[in-house]
């Protein structure tokens, strides 16, 4: 098992690089740091002095890949390539353009991410199984059917009108909850309260209407037919096998997104005010901060992976089947 | 000439992609195992339903895809035509009024007044702060306050009986062409759709057909004379917004799986057709793509196109085809991001394929790797590909939404649902609310997903082997 | 027959197919008394497994009984709320399936699945539920129950897992026990300790069986009762012993006649024409009149009624009604006498059952077949007789390898094949037998170069093919072809019936114009026995039978000197294997085509093959002509896999060898002769080294110690 995951981290440093390389790529040599400086610091009306001193500040008026200049070592080291993208694989994401610590911000920001998303997916992952289940136990009946067309609806509505609807509602016209904003320790209750509920049931029309064909598909399984020929009633087929395997793909797929919830939601901690990693990126991208992209992209590929290993193990732990060598 | 026709990028290839559509069609027609599937969907209620209000907004789209510049008013001494920078659209000529008429700011759904306040000069010369009466919105009534509620009505009948005639002329329509094509009589026909006697739902048809005309005569009545969703900050139509808003809501719908298939189709069938190395790099490549959070690397690419945009101003002579860089740009990048999906089914598909016996006597025949491809694998995971198109749409109509409002989606130019909403997201805390172009934009976009949502149902259901 | 436990009257299941009614069950009707074994006999899709599910009240969604009674004990079942009948299934009735891989629930282990039924119908808990668990697994006989009732189905064989849902359905002790194709899903060999389970623990507990097969020779073996269902009807139905020795209806007369088997070698088989009809028709007159030899008027307008034609022997047919119409036909078809069976020792087991073989009057095809084919076969070429050989295989060997670990390290291999040899002469059928992962297919594949071999040596008319490049091989393509199981599978669905035909001879360049190719595409389907309208149809619009003959008829597009046929009957029912086997047969006499005939099915060796090949775990251990081998095999794998074979018999039991055991895998295989561990013969050598080849004879040779250094005897 051990051996398995050091396998599996090694197989991710292909992946990484990859990653690594592409955005390099991206923010370096197809958007050249003299373009970054121009957007920074206005278009027009701009010196090469005022460029030049931009980028000195920030590290970028080094040579990109190879520096002929330096000595030894430093001839790989003392450039861009290395000081803003192989530093992440320590983790060591440097400043923002605007001089701010990136690991910081990561640091102190996830928390709140993390105290909107993990209720969301714990919640959502229940709320939907359980309609699922009972979507499936009235299968071909008019509940199922009513069950589909809500479902459906739901997921055709877009979930920037969940947010606005719910802040419309509860806390505009209801006062229940703050509009926006956020606090520490046990008052931020009131202000997740809202993202949270809206959260759970904007997944809902996708989440249950994808686990009620997996419910149905496992209903359809020989072992079922076996089930139903021990004289089970209907109630402890769907329980006590349908739900078990069933498990398999639901779990297994909601797994990987597990190390994603650190990120945070960008649209909803953006419309509620939450300090989350999610309005840090979208706050990044508005104010063009390729480094904090460059940080957050690099961040979001390494908790992917980790998804991914997460995924296979839990495959062991629902699957007696598999076995990983 | 009276006009200079302009082809957008975008507009370039949706016609490609309406060839496609048209030449799979004509394939289609002649060959009943293909043609079966869609028989099956055609049988369905949701799939006639969905279908025509599909169709509609299609319509709406292509209209709106055919565009051209107007000539300005030549000058005197002037040896060559000018024409105006403005790029407009069939569809623009089609409802000219409403996109002319333009308010000050602000107006409610069938309002006859502002919605702010301003200060109206009197005849009298006294100064009266008040909301003003609309340039068109309701400029016909004297007294609006006694006389809007009737008007309202007469103009509703009045949409009425154009729809009723339009509704009774397609109906005939539909039962001379089915009498004709089930060589029956004309009554007979109409029993057949009455009762539903047909393999095809027809009263479902003409249901949903009805439904569309009523909307589109009572729309056309009403917007002539008001604002039928209100205006906007700088007074447009909200309902002209939002009917331009559908050609880009279909073309991130559409053109962002034109532009991925290749790749996916190439690649997937690749990796499962030959496997070993092949497989691997692909992979490899996928996974990568994969493991970069989606939103951040079009948001990447977005900045840097955006970076790229402002230093070459001079290359696009015209906003409209700035901003269709930005579309087609966008497009792009969703194709790059979404195409994995695709790709992994089509390997699997392709991997089972590989196994089967017809490949397996296609090379005991020495037919060589690329036939093997072009005619055994290649047709036998067309629908793969098609219930993946279908499924995409509306998770690319509702995309364009999120991301407009992350500030990474179209150009903020571009008439689209994502900018109407992030337009009247910062008008929320207004006393009393702007909802309406939040209301358009929901009601818009919830008709559009929620029939290409059923469409898609019906389509898996009819295409996948595994639903029969 | 007093007071029979299960009383099914005029039951009819209707299945929603759209508009459309399936009538898969249409007045079904029987009884099965305490203690007996009543086998339900049809081919695929007469509505037997309906039946079974009906009685169960276990029908799919689109399915719903609209008449008739099921009564156990007297109460009917068919009355009972959903409620009540979840008590009786499971303790009175319980049911056994066809797919043991699939039946059982995957992530729960084994002991838990039986012990849920215990839980369910009874007050055992705890202690004493494992203590039962325990007992049924010892008695449907796997080891070492105690350790293995944790584990998961997984990490069950096949045989084993059909074990374990027979465990589950006795948990209750039932007094019926539904078994739908308890091994069809199941090799021979596994078969055989199947079948054997089943009737010990039907005589020690005297309980009801309901057998549902389409094999008479597990008929034979396992029923007291039996009767035949066509078309959702049953058709004939009488005591076992009356059933084999007269069978009167003719549909069951053609069954028996359309086996193959060793009596039949040389003559064709008798073939059923046409098609079951679809049964959403209405039926006026009897549904078999269409198929029927003996048809007249009277059976396409009147349904016949059931008549009994001897004590517990009735038949539906008009002819059993009105013996003074047709009697003496029927009188004289049923003269003579001749034996039949699935026997694969025709001489010593097969039955002598009272039947012409040729039924009334063959079509003149047939007789010209049966005039070719009655003269005498030429001597018996050597097997390995190099010289002259079409084909010549020696030391094949295609291992696969497994890799495991970040670099992809090769851990191990699957040696699929292991060392094959073999030879084909112009014009013969080479037999290559074995059960299901022995590597008889890949030794298919590795010859036609669609798997490259690993080593060994595959000559052509000479001519070296391994190791030929790509475009050396395409031009020697032609001459070998291959014709696969599952006719499903083997035509792409989206190519029509020419395209299908032409893509070998543009490919191969066969034929250059176009104008040439549909000449060749008609002559071709004139050839397999289709019209030559059907080329512009699509593989979906053929039955099975239709399209193994498309499959045939692009093989034989190229014009190939040998074909490899793998299992090319085995997914078909058994009128329309007759078929495929009669047009083989056919083709090989007009054409002169070589054969390499994979299958496990021992019955279609003897009948069709002239040689024979026998494969264990990727090695051939036993080779000879189809006399030597089938009528005196000398290696215990041959004689068990012979004895396993069920076989219609009246006379004296046969012994079954019982072989202990599973196939091991053919990625660690034993140490020694391979089949050591099963083999009821083991000496101490036989652990060390896998064994030499001995010659009884120029074509008969065996890899066994028991015959080391004396050749020729036993």
């Amino acid at each position: 098992m051990i051996n398995y995951i050091l396998r599996r981290l090694l197989y991710a440093i292909p992946i990484l690089i990859g990653v690594n390389l592409l955005t390099f790529t991206l923010f370096f040599v197809v958007n050249t740091p003299d373009n970054m400086a121009r957007i920074h610091l206005g278009v027009k009306h701009v010196t090469p002095d005022a460029i030049a001193k931009w980028k000195h500040e920030r590290g970028y008026d080094k040579p990109l890949m190879w520096n002929g200049a330096a000595e030894g070592a430093q001839k790989a080291a003392d450039t861009i390539f290395f000081e803003k993208s192989v530093r992440m694989f320590a983790f060591d994401f440097g400043r923002s353009d605007e001089g701010r610590n990136i690991s910081y911000d990561i640091r102190t920001r996830m928390w709140p991410s993390l105290a909107i998303a993990l209720p969301v997916f714990a919640i959502g992952l229940l709320v939907n199984i359980t309609f699922a289940m009972l979507m499936a136990f009235f299968r071909a009946t008019y509940i199922d059917f009513a069950g589909v067309v809500l479902c459906v609806a739901m997921m055709s509505i877009s979930g920037l009108f969940y947010i606005i609807g719910g802040q419309y509602l509860i806390s505009k016209l209801l006062h229940l909850t703050p509009i926006s904003g956020f606090d520490g320790g046990l008052n931020a209750f009131k202000f997740v309260v809202l993202p949270m509920a809206i959260g759970v049931i904007g997944g809902i029309g996708a989440g249950s209407r994808w686990y009620r064909t997996i419910f149905l598909e496992e209903a359809t399984r020989d072992y079922v037919r076996t089930a139903r020929a021990k004289g089970l009633s209907e109630l402890a087929v769907l329980f006590g096998h349908v739900l078990k395997n069933a498990m398999i793909p639901i779990l297994t797929g909601a797994v990987v997104v597990i190390p994603l919830l650190f990120m945070g939601s960008l649209i909803s901690e953006s419309f509620f005010g939450i300090p989350g990693l999610g309005s840090y990126t979208i706050d990044a991208i508005n104010a063009q901060d390729f480094a904090i992209v460059r940080a957050m992209v690099f961040l979001g590929s390494v908790l992917y992976i980790v998804g991914l290993i997460l995924t296979d193990i839990s495959y062991t732990l629902v699957d007696p089947r598999i076995r990983l060598e | 000439m009276l006009f200079k026709p302009v082809l957008l990028w975008t507009d370039g290839l949706l016609w490609l992609l309406l060839a496609l559509v048209g030449l799979y069609a004509w394939r289609v027609r002649r060959r009943e195992h293909l043609l079966q599937p869609w028989r099956r969907l055609l049988r369905s209620r949701s799939g006639v339903a969905s279908a025509m209000i599909l169709l509609a907004f299609v319509a709406v789209g292509v209209l709106d895809s055919l565009h051209f510049r107007l000539p300005l008013d030549k000058q005197a001494g002037a040896a060559e035509r000018h024409y105006s920078p403005e790029v407009l659209s069939v569809f623009d000529l089609l409802v000219g009024p409403l996109r002319k008429q333009a308010e000050k700011t602000y107006s409610a759904p069938f309002a006859t007044r502002l919605y702010a306040k301003e200060t109206i000069e009197l005849p009298d010369g006294r100064q009266l702060r008040d909301y003003p009466r609309l340039k068109y919105g309701g400029a016909h009534l004297s007294d609006p306050a006694t006389q809007q509620a009737g008007d309202i009505a007469a103009i509703a009948l009045q949409g009425g009986v154009w729809a009723l005639v339009a509704g009774w002329g397609a109906a005939l329509a539909l039962v001379l062409w089915l009498a004709r094509r089930r060589r029956v009589s004309p009554g007979a026909a109409w029993r057949l759709i009455r009762q539903g006697g047909d393999e095809i739902p027809w009263r479902t048809f003409l249901g949903t057909v009805a439904m569309l005309i009523l909307f589109a005569c009572l729309a056309a009545a009403f917007s002539a004379k008001y604002h039928i969703f209100g205006t906007d900050k700088v007074g447009q139509d909200v309902f002209y917004l939002t009917l331009k808003s559908i050609r880009t809501g279909l073309m991130i719908g559409t053109l962002t799986t034109l532009v991925m298939l290749p790749f996916a189709l190439l690649l997937g069938i690749m990796a499962g057709y030959f496997r070993g190395w092949v497989d691997d790099v692909i992979q490899y490549v996928y996974t990568t793509l994969n493991s970069i959070p989606g939103v951040l690397l079009i948001a990447a690419a977005v900045l840097i196109l955006q970076v790229y945009m402002d230093s070459n101003q001079d290359l696009f002579d015209t906003v409209a085809a700035r901003a269709d860089i930005r579309l087609l740009f966008l497009c792009i990048i969703l194709g790059i991001t979404s195409w994995t999906g695709l790709c992994r089914l089509l390997r699997g598909e392709t991997l089972k394929l590989g196994e089967m016996e017809f490949v397996q006597a296609a090379t005991a025949f020495g037919v060589g790797h690329f036939r093997i491809i072009a005619r055994h694998i290649l047709p036998n995971v067309m629908h793969i590909v098609l219930i993946s198109i279908v499924l995409d749409f509306s998770g690319l109509v509702l995309a364009e939404a999120v991301l407009s409002y992350v500030g990474v989606g179209v150009d903020p130019t571009m008439q689209s649902w994502g900018n109407m909403i992030n337009g009247a997201r910062l008008e929320m805390a207004r006393e009393p609310m702007v909802w309406w172009s939040l209301a358009a934009a929901f009601v818009f976009m919830f008709v559009l997903v929620l029939s290409a949502n059923l469409f898609s149902d019906r389509v898996r259901d009819a295409f996948d082997p595994r639903m029969k | 027959m007093n007071a029979p436990l299960l009383f099914v009257d005029n039951l009819k299941t209707w299945l929603d197919a759209g508009k459309t009614q399936v009538r898969a069950v249409d007045g079904v009707s029987f009884a099965i008394a305490r203690d007996e074994t009543f086998a339900l006999l049809g081919e695929s899709g007469c509505g037997k497994s309906m039946t079974a599910l009906s009685i169960m009240r276990l029908l799919p969604e689109a399915g719903r009984i609209v008449a008739g009674s099921v009564e156990l004990d007297g109460q009917d079942l068919l009355a009972l709320p959903e409620i009540a009948m979840r008590t009786v299934r499971g303790k009175r009735i319980a049911m056994i399936f066809q797919e043991p891989m699939t039946s059982l629930n995957p992530v729960l282990t084994v002991g838990r699945q039986i012990s849920e039924t215990l839980y369910r119908h009874t007050a055992l808990r705890g202690e004493a539920a494992q203590a039962r668990v325990l007992e049924l697994l010892d008695a449907v006989g796997i080891p070492d129950a105690k350790a293995r009732c944790h584990d998961y189905p997984f990490q069950f064989s096949g045989g084993m897992k059909q074990r374990v849902m027979i465990a589950i359905a006795l948990a209750c002790e039932p007094d019926l026990l539904i078994a739908d194709e308890p091994t069809t899903a199941l090799d021979v060999t596994i078969q055989a300790q199947v079948l054997e389970l089943l009737r010990t623990l039907q005589r020690d507990h005297g309980m009801a069986v309901l057998l549902i097969t389409h094999d008479l020779g597990v008929v034979s073996e396992m029923a007291h009762r039996v009767a035949v269902m066509y078309a959702g009807e049953i058709v004939e139905t009488a005591e076992r012993g009356e059933f084999f020795a007269n069978p009167r209806h003719p549909y069951t007369r053609k069954l028996f006649a359309s086996l193959p088997g060793a009596v039949r070698r040389g003559q064709p088989l008798e073939m059923m024409r046409g098609n079951v009809p679809p049964l959403d028709s209405d039926f006026v007159g009897c549904r078999f009149a269409g198929r029927c030899d003996f048809a007249w008027q009277r059976c396409s307008e009147e349904a016949p009624a059931w008549t009994e034609v001897a004590p517990g022997h009735a038949v539906r047919c008009h002819l059993a009604a009105q013996p003074a119409d047709v009697g003496p036909v029927m009188e004289e078809s049923l003269d003579g006498t001749a034996s039949v069976g699935t026997a694969p020792v025709g001489t010593a087991s097969a039955v002598h059952v009272r039947l012409h073989p040729q039924g009334v009057s063959p079509p003149r095809a047939a007789a010209e077949l049966l005039a070719r084919a009655r003269k005498p076969y030429p001597q018996h070429p050597l097997l390995l007789d190099k010289a002259g050989g079409l084909l010549e295989v020696s030391d094949l060997k295609i291992h696969f390898p497994i890799r495991k670990g970040l670099l992809k390290r090769v851990a191990g291999h699957v040696y699929a094949v292991d060392g094959v040899s073999l030879a084909i002469r112009p014009g013969r059928t080479l037999a290559l037998v074995g059960e299901s992962g022995c590597g008889k297919t890949t030794v298919g594949k590795g010859i036609l170069q669609l798997i490259r071999p690993t080593a060994g040596s595959v000559r052509f008319a000479g001519e070296e093919l391994t190791g030929l490049k790509s475009s050396a091989l395409r031009a020697r393509r032609a001459d070998f072809q291959i014709v696969f199981q599952d006719p499903y599978s083997s035509l792409d669905p989206r190519m029509r019936i020419a395209d299908i035909l032409e893509e070998g001879m543009i490919s191969l360049g066969t034929a250059s114009s176009p104008a040439a190719r549909q000449a060749g595409v008609d002559s071709l389907l004139r050839q397999v026995g289709l019209s030559p309208d059907s080329k512009y149809r699509y593989p979906h619009e053929f039955s099975g039978g239709q399209r193994q003959r498309v499959a045939i008829a692009r093989a034989l597009a190229v014009r190939p000197k040998l074909l490899v046929c793998d299992e090319p009957t085995s997914a078909l029912d058994v009128s329309v294997q007759a078929q495929i086997l009669n047009l083989l047969k056919g083709l090989q006499d007009d054409l002169g085509l070589a054969y390499l005939f994979i299958t496990h099915n021992l019955a279609v060796v003897e009948y069709f093959a002239h040689e024979v090949a026998v494969m264990y775990l990727g090695r051939i251990v036993e080779h000879g002509s189809v006399e030597e081998v089938m009528h005196a095999p000398r290696h215990p794998y041959t004689r068990a896999l012979l004895s396993a074979v069920p076989v219609i018999e009246t006379g004296s039991k046969r012994e079954v060898i019982r072989l202990s055991g599973d196939l091991p895998s053919p990625s660690n295989p034993p140490q020694g002769c391979h089949f050591h561990p099963r083999c009821p013969h083991v000496m101490p050598v036989c652990r060390l080294d896998y064994p030499a080849a001995t010659g009884f004879s120029a074509t008969h040779g065996v890899r066994c110690y028991l015959y080391e250094g004396s050749p020729g005897e036993r």
